[in-house]
């Protein structure tokens, strides 16, 4: 039976992750900002089979709480095997343009609070020697474009800090996994016009629990993003500054 | 953002809200002034009952609120599908009582246009399933409606295609179930009114639907499959393995043609030899046949689709039906799949679309002329006093709504006494005369 932490738990892909661990039994201790989407979902995942479901309302923005919610998450959970980072905002890129303030508030929901929160995971699993760290990345972390830099900027900073995590916490036998989704149809991409490369939160899911399965480091879902990023990545710069991406 | 109901036409650009929370709902109901907006679902009415300019998707409603093992009693938000709670509630031994040909439509959606499935004969609709629901009025006040609290509204909203207000979250009475599988027989029908006989022969069926042609004439008019279910009493429990496959893109609009839809029936028919043959199948195919092929109205062109269902009362069924199929046979429009059905009594919800009697449902490619002939249906459906389904309606007009749900204005009291008019409203309403 899997003890899973998962923080921003009423993410749309978190969601969908912990109804397939809530299936096969697993104990779950959920955190949210939102206290009202949190207890229906503590109800939701209790009917759908886990075996025990606990939650805390925290703003991830709130650094110092972050180390005493996961020492109350381990003690409930009676231990921790998994712990899923997948919170975080898609700010308005022309808004933060004007705004330092905005951009900030950006940086840190999606690249500092993560810093944060895996800084105190890292530890403790280290000690532990065992168990995953699976963190909700990005392929907009894999090159900066000018429509949407400014989260891209925070998540390609989750993903370097997880690339070195991860050799890190390998001699501890402890596993990192970076997820790198591409365009979801989630409340968070609500306003965005949708298209054949979108993909929904339980195809994102499903991808999840077998890259835990299987240790992966880096999982780009649905698998056929790491292509088109390589391919980006590969569009020199001179020509990928012209281009509106 | 650009919607469009499952036949894709109208399409409309609408300012669309994502509640995910209780709070938030409400809040989006009272942000909306100005024009009025619709309750939004998984979209899978045809025509254009869940289109406005300000549209309330459901969608993040989706979260199962509690479950009573014993009773089968389950509360969920609006937005969770049927699939969804198949999904759960199967491998546990709970069914559906009453589903309708797809298992992707919300629990608020299939309130709200109080579908019916293969068993309305002995069921009804999905309204008798529901014990109650959480209604968000235009005020922003949220009121718990059931057949004891609030009856005129629950009345009005079972059936009330959105135009009472905002579905939160509803609680349903679920079935018990042995076994994920059905028998069925297929009877072959030599014509309609074999068919309809058949219907009433087997009417003891827990289950029972007709697959009919309707481009047949002459005394094989309305030749049939009548195919009936019973569950099965033993088997396993498994939610049958997701092999959906997809119809990637736009199909060429001329493919749909009276030839190809002449020998696709054909084909269909005659593939079964013997007056009856039995198989035992899992669920899924037998009650969501087309499920397994997403995005199908693609195969009806970038045009789209529509249906046209109707429902004529049994004294009047033969010769009512026998009058549209041989006016069908003749216009040079093909329905590609059509469906015929022995309905039970009409219930008290006041647009609730069943009535004692026969209803037929056919699939047409959007295209010139087909509303004038529908217009001239409509004649003939009225004249027998029958009415036509709005979940799939996109061109009905007020004078035609009216005839067909004569209990349209007790349902407009309803809307007035609760400050619905003028808050809540869809393409449709308007169209309709309901605004």
């Amino acid at each position: 039976m899997k003890r899973l932490l998962i923080v921003g738990a009423t993410s749309a892909i978190a969601e969908a992750t912990a109804r397939r661990f809530a299936a096969k039994g697993a104990r779950l201790f959920l955190v949210a900002r939102n206290p009202e989407r949190l207890r229906d979902l503590v109800s939701d995942l209790s009917i759908r089979g886990a075996a025990s479901v606990d939650c805390a309302v925290l703003d991830a923005n709130d650094f110092d709480r972050h180390e005493a919610m996961i020492d109350d998450a381990v003690s409930v959970l009676g231990g921790l095997d998994i712990a899923l980072i997948s919170h975080g905002t898609l700010g308005d890129q022309a808004r933060c343009e004007k705004s330092f303030p905005l951009t900030l508030d950006e940086l840190n929901t999606n690249a500092i609070s993560v810093i944060s929160l895996l800084t105190h995971l890292a530890n403790r699993f280290a000690a532990q020697r065992r168990g995953s760290i699976a963190v909700v990345s990005s392929v907009a972390g894999d090159r900066g474009r000018a429509s949407n830099y400014v989260y891209g900027a925070a998540k390609g900073a989750v993903t370097l800090f997880l690339q070195g995590l991860r050799g890190r916490l390998h001699r501890s036998g402890v596993h990192v996994l970076t997820i790198k989704p591409g365009f979801v149809d989630t409340p968070m991409t609500a306003a965005s016009r949708k298209g054949p490369f979108w993909s929904h939160p339980e195809r994102i899911a499903k991808g999840i629990e077998r890259a835990l399965e299987k240790r992966k480091d880096v999982a780009y879902l649905p698998f056929w993003w790491r292509l088109v990023m390589a391919v980006i990545k590969l569009i020199p710069e001179g020509l990928f500054k012209r281009t509106s991406l | 953002m650009q919607l469009q109901g499952w036949g894709r036409h109208p399409v409309v650009d609408a300012e669309v809200a994502y509640p995910s929370s209780r709070s938030s709902a409400v809040a989006a109901v009272v942000a909306s002034t100005g024009n009025p907006a619709i309750a939004r679902g998984m979209g899978r009415s045809y025509g254009d009952s869940a289109l406005a300019a300000r549209v309330i998707s459901s969608r993040y409603l989706n979260l199962l609120l509690g479950f009573e093992p014993a009773s089968g009693r389950v509360r969920c938000g609006a937005g969770v599908t049927l699939a969804e709670l198949l999904e759960v509630f199967v491998p546990r031994g709970w069914f559906l009582p009453v589903t309708p040909g797809t298992k992707i439509v919300t629990v608020g959606g299939a309130i709200g246009s109080d579908v019916h499935g293969k068993n309305h004969h002995v069921l009804g609709c999905f309204s008798e399933c529901v014990e109650c629901f959480d209604l968000v009025l235009a005020s922003g006040e949220v009121v718990t409606c059931s057949r004891s609290e609030h009856p005129d509204l629950f009345h009005a909203t079972c059936a009330g295609m959105g135009l009472t207000g905002v579905i939160l979250e509803a609680t349903l009475r679920l079935m018990p179930l042995k076994s994920a599988y059905v028998d069925q027989t297929t009877i072959k029908c030599a014509n309609l009114e074999d068919a309809l006989a058949c219907f009433e022969t087997c009417r003891d069926a827990s289950y029972s639907v007709a697959w009919l042609d309707g481009l047949a004439t002459g005394n094989q008019l309305g030749r049939s499959l009548v195919m009936l279910g019973e569950h099965a009493a033993g088997g396993a429990l498994h939610v049958a393995g997701k092999r959906v496959v997809s119809v990637p893109f736009d199909f060429p609009g001329q493919l749909l043609n009276p030839w190809s839809i002449r020998a696709f029936n054909a084909l269909f028919y005659n593939r079964v030899r013997a007056r009856q043959t039995f198989r035992r199948l899992h669920y899924e195919p037998f009650f969501y046949p087309l499920d397994s092929l997403s995005d199908w109205n693609r195969l009806y062109g970038k045009g789209g689709l529509t249906q046209y269902q109707f429902v004529i009362p049994k004294p009047a069924g033969l010769d009512g039906m026998s009058a549209v199929l041989r006016k069908l046979a003749g216009s040079g429009h093909g329905s590609l799949l059509t469906v015929l059905k022995l309905l039970g009594p009409e219930n008290a919800n006041y647009l609730s679309f069943p009535m004692e009697g026969y209803t037929l449902a056919l699939d047409f490619k959007l295209q010139p002329g087909l509303f004038e002939l529908f217009q001239e249906l409509d004649a003939m459906v009225f004249d027998h006093g029958g009415r036509i389904y709005l979940a799939k309606d996109c061109r009905l007009n007020a004078a035609g709504f009216q005839r067909g749900y004569p209990r349209w204005e007790a349902f407009q009291v309803v809307r007035e006494k609760y400050g619905a008019r003028g808050k809540f409203g869809s393409l449709q309403s308007e169209r309709i005369g309901l605004g």
